[in-house]
């Protein structure tokens, strides 16, 4: 464990030994790490299309009036930027690529339980994918629901919803199978010593993902059936028409669409768990918490559905109880905040662009996470639902939480995966228009939203246009430090200079296969016999 | 990919039931969904429940029962290497769950003779309650008819594997599996029978 | 947890046999009928016999049939989860249902 394993005879994962070569053996391998990168590739591209839409539709709210594109394909846009940031981007983000990247390693094990599912998990991915895109240019036209596909309008609406939601039927397969496979390899794949509680908190962070994924996806699922059903063969359900409630869908919806917003959290947080305690080289302040935090994230999380209801209709018990539970949640992510914090103080903090951007997260998070507890509240959300406070709210969260968590853990492990070492000077570089502009973009819209601008609007009004104007000009200076960012990370897979097989010094079981990793990961399972952020210079200090 | 061969039974057999979850989750939102109407229109539901026909139902209930016992006893069978009874065993399963389908079928055609589905002129004019009734009860019955015919066709795979010795006294786990989505499928009619044709 | 003992490691004890199940089908076959000739008493009776009878039916082919019986204690909290988990969905959505 202590030391690292010197394999040169064992070619490194990037390396084809099998039968196949080049590109079908990619697209053939059970190996979990190829798997991971072929989600990140795909990923990555589907993000910066969701990107454009979104610099597309902040230039259209640069002017009161109409240009560029009409309002139906401004309604589209919306709808697709929300599809595929959310289907495809952040919801299997980290889980798809760092847990599928790292989770055996971090646990001991030569794979996933399921090799070949976890393959078939990526081809479900891609179909979902591509019938996405395809709902766009077949049958009535890009759906233009909005995200949600809120019936009844989703049921009467001419625009082709149904292969839409079939597609998110088909991703949310993929993210099942995927869950199966993590939370079985948890339980059976541990190397010998490896206790729960010595799990890295990565571990702990993909285990509850699962679980969430497991428990809530089919509640998703049936209910886009449904959907699919009711506009085919009319059976009624959410129909008022025939005595159906579309109150029902939002129920069924949010039943998974809020509990998903936990799928795309706790990986993240996992993450940040790993990143600080390598960079201040002390073990984490509060494992046990942080472990329990995640369970109870997940738990408390899949309760607390109905506060993007407020304004349905619901029974004045069900506002109250909602309300009650949305605050509870905040406690565990509390917690997590915390006892990353009291890490940091007193460690011997070695400032690397991955801490950079998970103190980032910390910021942004919080930001994020208290005007989720504004949202929270009853009176206050009768004011600001369906505004840009939402708006601006849901990006602090997954923008700022996932995606700046996402950014870190490409940084962190880049290293690792790719055997390469990036700029960290471009890194610097492309953090601070991305950290400006991000709250130009989206702490304008918090402003917007509480002065009344509300979401989905194709022009607006006069006393609204300052503010448009800012976050229109932050998200140019976003996206250009996305470019620099995802610049120099292509750029150092090419020509960097070749990485370490430990370069900031981590204590996790990833850091003791070389960089890039053999097929198996390991030659030798590992025995484990302490805890996983254990230090030995920080056991001399003290 | 290498030639590391690795076993793990139990590991398979956990995957097989958190796939079971996922499933009991998806009809539970039915069921859920099913509560919130009937709580809604209680009088409808108990009308729309006497349209349908009970005793197709409680035979059909008794067909699934009985082809449950025989996979589990099919299991018995591999277990104690009686390779011929197995096959007997998943043969009768694979009858009795064809039988239930043509049952499903008679039923269906019923209704839809009668204008009972989705969209038909003559539910139409009936009130709302009903019309969800018999939305839900096409969409539940429908695809667990659906689950009955994937069940089918994963039993015929371990039938022809159990022919040809790749399942065997040593190595069944895939019989387990098959047997275990197969017995959810009967859990799931068992609960259908008395939401739709008794209680309602 | 981690060793990776075959099946029949796992099972050292004699499986059951023939007999165990058939009598569970019997049983089976037993609740049904009674299932059925409680929802000729009328209406709560019916109900009653949902929501007694039913579950104690799944929980027998869950218990021998799905052989978690014979299984360690991790199955059987994974079923228990999950119908934790239906139950409070359907819990909480009647809080808004039935308050309306």
């Amino acid at each position: 464990m202590s030391t690292t394993h010197t394999t040169a005879a064992e070619p490194s994962y990037l390396v084809d030994t099998g039968v196949r070569k080049g590109v079908m053996a990619w697209l053939t391998t059970t190996d979990h790490k190829r798997i991971a990168l072929m989600y990140l590739y795909a990923m990555v591209v589907f993000f910066f299309v969701g990107v454009a839409i979104g610099v597309i539709m902040r230039l259209v709210q640069l002017t009161t009036f109409q240009h560029i594109i009409t309002a139906q394909t401004y309604n589209a846009m919306f709808t697709l930027h929300g599809v595929i940031m959310i289907f495809l981007f952040v919801i299997p983000g980290l889980p798809a690529v760092f847990g599928n990247f790292f989770l055996p390693i971090l646990i001991g094990a030569k794979d996933v339980s399921f090799p070949r599912l976890n393959l078939a998990s990526w081809y479900f991915f891609m179909a979902g994918a591509i019938l996405a895109v395809l709902s766009l240019f077949t049958g009535g036209g890009a759906p233009d629901t909005g995200w949600t596909f809120y019936a009844p309008y989703s049921l009467r609406t001419g625009t082709n919803v149904s292969l839409a939601v079939f597609a998110a039927f088909v991703l949310g397969f993929s993210s099942m199978l995927t869950g199966i496979n993590f939370i079985t390899t948890i339980h059976r794949l541990r190397a010998p010593g490896m206790k729960w509680f010595r799990m890295p908190l990565m571990c702990w962070a993909l285990y509850s993902t699962s679980w969430i994924q497991i428990l809530a996806t089919p509640i998703v699922a049936i209910t886009l059936v449904l959907v699919i059903l009711e506009r085919f063969f009319g059976i009624g359900i959410f129909d008022p028409a025939k005595g159906g409630d579309p109150v029902l869908y939002q129920h069924l919806f949010w039943i998974y669409s809020h509990p998903a917003v936990y799928i795309m959290i706790l990986p993240a947080m996992g993450v940040i768990s790993e990143i600080i305690p390598t960079f201040t080289k002390r073990t984490i302040f509060g494992y046990k918490a942080i472990a329990f935090s995640s369970m109870s994230i997940a738990g408390v999380g899949s309760l607390v559905w109905a506060h993007h209801m407020f304004t349905s209709g619901m029974s004045g018990f069900a506002l109250m109880l909602f309300s009650l539970l949305t605050m509870i949640v905040a406690v565990p992510s509390a917690i997590k905040v915390f006892n990353w914090v009291s890490t940091l103080y007193k460690g011997s903090i070695d400032f690397q662009p991955p801490l950079l951007f998970a103190l980032t997260f910390i910021f942004l998070f919080c930001i994020g996470g208290l005007t989720g507890v504004m949202n929270g509240a009853l009176a206050l959300n009768v004011h600001i639902h369906d505004t840009y406070f939402i708006v601006g709210h849901f990006h602090y969260v997954m923008f700022g939480g996932t995606g700046m968590a996402l950014f870190a853990a490409l940084l962190y492990w880049f290293p690792k995966m790719f055997g390469k070492m990036y700029s960290k000077k471009a890194i610097y570089v492309s953090w601070f228009p991305m950290f400006v502009g991000f709250n130009m973009l989206y702490f304008g819209m918090l402003i917007l939203g509480m002065m009344g601008m509300p979401r989905r609007y194709y022009v607006h009004l006069p006393q609204y246009h300052t503010l448009h104007v800012v976050a229109t000009v932050g998200s140019w200076l976003l996206v250009l430090g996305l470019l620099i960012f995802f610049g120099a990370l292509i750029v150092a897979t090419f020509k960097g200079p070749k990485a370490e097989a430990n370069p900031w010094g981590g204590v996790t079981l990833e850091w003791t296969v070389p960089s890039p990793p053999p097929l198996e990961n390991f030659d030798v399972i590992p025995t484990i016999t302490h805890d996983p952020y254990h230090f030995p210079q920080q056991e001399v200090e003290s | 990919m290498s030639g590391h061969v690795h076993r793990d039974d139990l590991g398979s057999r956990l995957g097989m039931w958190l796939f079971l979850v996922t499933e009991m989750v998806l009809f539970g939102g039915l069921f859920i969904g099913y509560s919130y109407m009937r709580h809604r229109y209680p009088a409808e539901f108990h009308h729309g429940g006497g349209e349908l026909n009970a005793t197709l139902g409680i035979i059909n209930t008794i067909v699934l029962l009985t082809s449950s016992l025989t996979v589990v006893l099919a299991i018995v069978a591999v277990q104690r290497a009686e390779k011929k009874r197995a096959m007997a065993f998943l043969w009768t399963t694979l009858g009795l769950g064809c039988t239930f389908l043509v049952i499903k079928g008679f039923e269906w055609s019923a209704k839809f003779h009668h204008g009972l589905y989705p969209n038909a002129p003559h539910l139409a004019t009936l009130p709302p309650g009903e019309q969800v009734f018999f939305g839900l009860y096409f969409t539940m019955t429908g695809l667990h008819g659906l689950h009955v015919i994937v069940g089918l066709s994963v039993l015929a795979v371990l039938l022809y594997w159990v022919a040809t010795d790749r399942i065997r006294q040593d190595r069944y786990i895939h019989l387990e599996n098959g047997g275990l989505y197969w017995h959810l499928v009967d859990v799931i009619w068992i609960f259908l029978l008395p939401l739709f044709y008794l209680a309602a | 947890m981690s060793d990776h003992s075959g099946h029949t490691a796992e099972h050292p004890v004699a499986h059951p046999g023939y007999g165990t199940f058939i009598g569970i089908w019997l049983l089976l076959l037993l609740l049904t009928a009674g299932l059925v000739s409680l929802s000729h008493l009328g209406q709560t009776a019916a109900v009653w016999g949902l929501l007694i009878l039913t579950p104690l039916k799944a929980g027998l082919v869950f218990y021998y049939f799905m052989h978690l019986k014979y299984e360690g204690p991790l199955f059987k909290i994974v079923l228990l989860v999950t119908l934790g988990t239906l139950l409070i969905f359907f819990a909480l959505l009647f809080s808004d249902v039935a308050f309306r």
